[in-house]
């Protein structure tokens, strides 16, 4: 059976877009980020302390759920988590490369180091939403949506997978990111 | 129709090819030492380097060295594509040969130079580069999954050749140590810097180490038979991104799928090839992953005492090296265990080999995220 698509977000530092409606604008006071979490309540302080990735990450999946409109937080494994960039965790390798860089202040931060694996931010949203479906983490070398589509039809393949929440999420700056998320089924 | 293995290869410390590598395992040797300040890092390391010499001179011998300003990611992943592609025989610039990269961190060291090439850190570009040198045009899929990567790159290269897409995968994994991952797992107090020491009581931590681990699968008749992939699963513990779950929840979960998908019961396995990293979170969670799943009475075995985890490689060689051993009859020796089991659930592991006449295994991994995979491989003709 083929798959489709039921909803999409996308969202740049400047935009987002709802199942092809803009719906939000950067505003000049706060960060896009900040200023979506508090615009859509998403009540979860771990927000703060994660990565650039993870936040974009987190931010198009809550919006992509609410789209989607069904019980959220009830525990399921039947979808699965499928994200791709090019970068991999760059943002978050930077970042942990400079606590190392100078041996007179050599620190290496655990809680930066967490961070420096892409797939977390699939863990993310596993632990929100109670996800115990496969989660992964694809790298590609340029945004192929074939290739991607032909790796989401491979992860439905799983025998207990019937939908995947999925897309490109990319972030190597604070201010520079992208994320296109959808749900398939 | 069967996904059937048709080529392999191993580089690590302890040896350049499959066969090396099981004869070193099956000797009890490792290249596992401590280091009192390696590249000048402020704290000792117990861990497992693949020799330069050997590894230029291996190069060489394969023709590969006009790749000598390559870094060494490069070299082992290339290396071990190479001599694994070699003895399968395929025509891997055919269109129907997909390749598949396996890694977590591949050229990060490269960040610590003045003027960092950020195409060349990025993974998805060592795995093109590889693909390349075999003149290969598809696009080449990279996993970069944590720990399970290596597993993860095989259940995609399964789904690969199963549902069609093509007709074989070349499945590399590979991963080189340097400041940033050592220091990186130092901030988390996983290492331990004395030898690793899986599912004993006194476990202290993991050791890290370096290698390549190429596989090649290919689809083929059931009748064909030998080493073939049967079923994997990922699953989410959907609990911590850094700690795993304490009621195993997704190695249970991936272990329970695999198994079912694979239709082989508990009295076939050989063994549970398991991640036994040897620090106290993980070989207590994947005792309590087997035990909820009713295979506390399966030998269990642990290959990091050889190798210490090599990352994006270890899924890829500890499969290769089970297959390899299964094939000697024998189920090696989980080296660095002390005979004092430190789980809560007990489980079948030893310090010593095991015979075994059985042809088939579990492989299991689990990783930060909170992601786990299981895959079962078999042996023999499908009835």
């Amino acid at each position: 059976m083929e798959s489709r698509v039921i909803h999409r977000v996308k969202m740049t530092p400047k935009s987002l877009e709802v199942d092809g409606k803009c719906v939000a604008v950067a505003v000049e006071d706060e960060s896009f980020l900040t200023h979506l979490y508090r615009k859509y309540r998403m009540d979860y302080p771990k927000f703060f302390k994660m990565d650039v990735l993870c936040k974009v990450g987190f931010i198009a999946s809550e919006i992509l759920l609410e789209a989607e409109g069904a019980e959220r937080f009830v525990p399921r494994a039947d979808r699965a988590v499928l994200l791709f960039n090019r970068h991999s965790s760059l943002h978050a390798d930077r970042a942990f490369q400079e606590t190392i860089a100078d041996p007179a202040e050599f620190y290496p931060s655990p809680s930066v180091f967490v961070y420096t694996l892409p797939n977390i931010v699939t863990g993310e949203i596993a632990i929100r939403n109670k996800y115990h479906g496969e989660s992964g983490f694809i790298l590609l070398p340029e945004k192929s949506e074939t290739v991607m589509e032909q790796a989401v039809e491979r992860a439905l393949m799983d025998n207990e997978t019937t939908s995947v929440l999925t897309g490109w999420v990319e972030a190597v700056a604070d201010d520079e990111f992208e994320a296109e998320m959808k749900l398939v089924i | 129709m069967i996904v059937r293995k048709i080529g392999e290869n191993i580089i690590s410390p302890i040896g350049f090819t499959v066969g090396e590598n099981f004869s070193a395992v099956l000797a009890g040797k490792s290249a596992l030492r401590r280091y009192e300040s390696l590249w000048n890092l402020p704290f000792p390391c117990f861990v497992s380097l693949i020799p330069e010499a050997a590894l230029e001179a291996a190069l060489a011998e394969e023709g590969l060295d006009t790749y000598a300003s390559c870094t060494k990611f490069e070299k082992i992943a290339l290396l071990s594509a190479v001599k694994a592609v070699k003895q399968s025989g395929i025509d891997a610039k055919s269109e129907r040969v997909v390749f598949i990269l396996s890694s977590t961190k591949g050229n990060v060291e490269l960040l610590s130079r003045e003027y960092p090439d950020f195409e060349r850190v990025a993974l998805a570009n060592t795995a093109r580069f590889v693909a390349r040198h075999f003149c290969n045009a598809n696009m080449p899929i990279t996993v970069s999954n944590a720990c399970i990567s290596g597993l993860y790159a095989q259940i995609v290269a399964y789904r690969c050749l199963i549902s069609g897409q093509y007709d074989t995968a070349v499945v590399i994994g590979a991963d080189v140590l340097s400041p940033f991952i050592v220091a990186g797992f130092q901030s988390l107090k996983a290492l331990s810097d004395e030898q690793c020491r899986p599912f004993s009581a006194n476990r202290r931590g993991l050791n890290l180490g370096e290698a390549a681990a190429t596989v090649v699968y290919q689809v083929a008749a059931d009748e064909e038979g030998g080493w073939q992939m049967l079923a994997g699963a990922v699953r989410n513990d959907a609990n911590h991104i850094s700690g795993p779950s304490r009621t195993g929840e997704g190695s249970y979960r991936s272990l329970m799928s695999a198994l079912h998908d694979s239709g082989l019961k508990d009295s076939d396995l050989a063994c549970l090839n398991v991640h036994g990293t040897s620090t106290l979170y993980n070989d207590e969670m994947e005792s309590i992953a087997i035990g909820r799943a009713g295979l506390s009475g399966v030998p269990v075995n642990a290959m990091k005492g050889y190798y210490g985890h090599t990352l994006g490689a270890a899924g890829i060689l500890e499969t290769l090296l089970t297959m390899r051993a299964l094939e000697n009859g024998v189920v090696p020796a989980t080296r660095g265990f002390d005979g004092q089991l430190g789980v809560s659930v007990t489980v079948q592991v030893s310090s010593k080999a095991l015979d075994t006449q059985r042809n088939a295994f579990v492989k299991l991994l689990s990783g930060f995220g909170g992601c786990n995979a299981a895959a079962a491989f078999y042996n023999g003709y499908r009835l």
